[in-house]
């Protein structure tokens, strides 16, 4: 498959993130692919800056920034009201953050899913809150600094598994995606649009500043990811029949860890509980996709 | 047509005939009855409108933040616990420049947990940017919920139709219910000054750096200024079609007063009574009855209140620390305006729903005619021992 995404440009540059930020990634592939007859909403994240400020914007579509913890709600709002005018040409999309997602947005999120509203939600997902300066958020992993988990204080609760919780919904679509993966993150994405109701893309989206490393390792990082399965890359169709796109030959997850800043306290003893820990989830899911 | 119909019927007629495209609400007594006459409007038909029923009053008001933000008329409704939650998005909505319209019941807000009616609740959210219109009767109910669409789609500012939970939104009384026709004529489409529309890719409320963010809360402050002139403007338009009026304040008999009440809301009915018998009694004594709390009618209040020697300022709300809200902005209103000033006393009554009668307020006029209340502080009246 090849695409040409860069003609359907609808992300200036000179917008406000940080060098390597895969939220920006994301973006691009997301909208380049979906076109531009989108409605996004924004809860407040790291997009609510890299979109730039008034009167300015980096994205050429129209935009609604909002609450934290709106994202769901908002949509739902903006979904009726282009529908009460009879607009069925406009995509509307929540873009938001794993904090406005797995936290504080969690419960809007949960109400527009089990009302079927339709619209996209993406949560761009780089494991923090960044926007704030890298407090902890309940998709930080297991092992990992932030602000608010500093020094021995390290994360030891596990990610939540927002899939697993959006499955119980009985969400028509759900899947995850990574920046590393373009033409699997495209083909989910072009899937997500073909379809009506609350659809919901997971995008590992790696953010250099809050990871602690080097900002030309944020598509390495991203497939690493993959590559140990630490964010497999699967679907869910109406919260019931799950399918693996990618299986990965098992590969340590200790390199993975190496190379991000956020893990550099953790030592042998806590690999392998981390190993331990991704197999079991890994094995869950090839139960639930056979 | 004139109908018997308890308060909240009166709110979702109104909001029938100004044929609101999206609602969106959370149940709470005593707002229930709103939205399920709601409800019922847009599964039988008598709307077309879409009834988004979400999981909270936080998401009602994104949602309809949402929907307003395409350019379609919203509405929802609330009270007490339900505008708290509230809170964060009332400015979201003002700040956003939506002329959405809530009907918000007056509810005393928990712990311990009370139903009934109290002020605290819309009051203390006087300074989101809201235009909150207080109602005496299912009449002014109607009829404000039609005129506060008008008004906020001519400021660009969101407004609140407050009444009292029980006294009004449960009564039953006879409510002139208007003609679609006359309604439509009097409150015709609704004409976005922009949307989110994808043939025009504008950003909302966006990052507002240090250098715009003042201009911006300015206009906003202007426009707060305008919806003084805008309402008068508006009250005539209403007043040639449906022969009603109500303006921001009401004097009622206060010309030779020495002492007036100042109130709001349903206990301003019980006043007028108790005036009444006064005045047969020989006593000078008036009402003034505040409709408009914000934008406050500074010169109105002024203009009624200047000869007058004693004040009553009646609050059913409190701010600890502070005092009856009402008086404070009384206080306020009057300071340096007029000199010397009456002496104005504030007494707070009824909290939690607790009855307003005329022994209440008989025991208020005797307090402050006498001039028995200091003017610093809030007398409680009618406490147990
Ligand atoms: C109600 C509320 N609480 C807190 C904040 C402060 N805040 C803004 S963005 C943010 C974190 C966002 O985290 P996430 O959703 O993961 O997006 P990211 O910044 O990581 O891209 C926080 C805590 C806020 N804007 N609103
Ligand atoms: S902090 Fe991270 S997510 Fe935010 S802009 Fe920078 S790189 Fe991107
Ligand atoms: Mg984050």
């Amino acid at each position: 498959m090849r695409e040409n995404l860069k003609e359907k440009e609808l992300v200036y540059s000179g917008h406000l993130a940080c060098a390597g930020c895969g939220a920006v990634i994301a973006m691009r592939f997301f909208l380049n692919t979906l076109g531009k007859d989108t409605v996004m909403v924004i809860p407040a994240c790291c997009w609510s800056i890299i979109a730039g400020p008034y009167p300015k914007s980096s994205l050429k579509i129209p935009v609604i920034h909002t609450a934290f913890e709106t994202g769901g709600a908002m949509a739902t709002g903006v979904r009726a009201g282009l529908d009460m005018k009879n607009d069925t040409k406009t995509t509307v999309v929540v873009w938001a953050g794993d904090g406005g997602t797995f936290d504080i947005g969690f419960q809007a999120l949960s109400g527009a899913v089990e009302r079927d509203e339709n619209f996209i939600y993406v949560c761009y997902d780089n494991e923090a809150y960044m926007n704030t300066g890298v407090q902890r958020s309940s998709s930080t992993p297991y092992g990992a600094w932030t602000t608010t988990t500093p020094g021995e204080d390290w994360k030891k609760l596990r990610k939540k598994n927002i899939m697993g919780v959006l499955a119980a919904h009985r969400i028509s679509y759900a899947a995850t995606a990574s920046i590393a993966y373009p033409e699997d993150l495209i083909y989910k994405i072009k899937k997500a649009k073909s379809i009506k109701g609350a659809r919901f893309l997971h995008i590992f989206a790696s953010c250099p500043t809050g990871w602690k490393m080097a900002s030309e390792l944020s598509v390495k990082i991203a497939r690493m990811a993959v590559q140990t399965n630490i964010f497999p890359l699967y679907e869910i169709e109406n919260g019931t029949k799950y399918s693996i796109n990618f299986k990965p030959k098992n590969y340590n997850v200790k390199e993975y860890f190496m190379l991000q800043g956020r893990f550099k306290h953790l030592k042998q003893e806590h690999f392998e509980k981390i190993q331990e820990m991704v197999d079991d989830d890994w094995r869950l899911l090839c139960k639930k996709a056979s | 047509m004139k109908r018997v119909l308890e308060g909240s019927h009166a709110a979702a007629e109104a909001v029938r005939l100004a044929r609101v495209k999206v609602i969106s609400a959370f149940p709470i007594t005593p707002q229930t009855h709103i939205v399920e006459k709601l409800s019922e409007f847009c599964s039988n038909g008598s709307m077309d409108a879409k009834f988004i029923k979400v999981e909270s009053e936080h998401s009602a008001l994104a949602a309809v933040i949402g929907s307003q933000s395409t350019g379609v008329r919203s509405f929802t409704a609330t009270s007490s616990q339900g505008l708290a939650l509230m809170h964060e998005l009332l400015h979201w909505t003002s700040g956003a420049r939506l002329p959405v319209v809530m009907v918000e019941v007056n509810r005393a807000l928990a712990p311990g947990w009370n139903i009934w009616t109290d002020q605290t609740d819309s009051l203390s959210q006087r300074d989101t940017g809201w235009i909150q219109l207080y109602c005496e009767t299912g009449q002014e109910v109607l009829d404000t919920t039609l005129m506060a669409y008008k008004l906020a789609e001519a400021v660009f500012l969101p407004v609140m139709v407050v009444l009292d939970a029980f006294f009004l939104s449960h009564t039953y009384e006879p409510v002139d219910v208007p003609e679609q026709e006359s309604a439509d004529k009097f409150l015709p489409d609704f004409e976005p000054a922009f949307s989110l529309d994808i043939r025009n890719a504008y950003t909302l409320n966006q990052l507002a750096t240090p250098d715009v963010y003042m201009e911006m809360r300015y206009d906003m402050h202007l426009a707060m200024e305008d919806a003084k002139n805008r309402m008068a403007d508006i009250e005539n338009e209403f007043s040639k079609i449906f022969g009603r009026k109500y303006l921001p304040v009401e004097p009622f008999r206060c010309d030779d007063a020495e002492t007036v009440f100042v109130t709001s809301g349903t206990i301003t009915s019980t006043c007028r009574q108790l005036v009444n018998d006064l005045r047969k009694k020989g006593e000078r004594v008036g009402l003034l009855k505040i409709k408009m709390f914000r934008p406050f009618p500074v010169k109105e209040v002024c203009n009624c209140l200047k000869n007058i020697k004693q004040v009553a300022v009646i609050d059913r709300n409190f701010s600890f620390g502070a005092g009856g809200i009402f008086a404070q902005e009384v206080r306020a209103a009057l300071y340096g305006f007029i000199n010397p000033a009456p002496c104005v006393m504030g007494f707070v009554c009824g909290l939690g729903g607790r009855d307003v009668t005329i022994e209440t307020l008989t025991t208020i006029y005797k307090k402050a005619k006498n001039r028995e209340a200091g003017q610093m502080e809030s007398v409680w009246i009618d406490l147990k021992k």
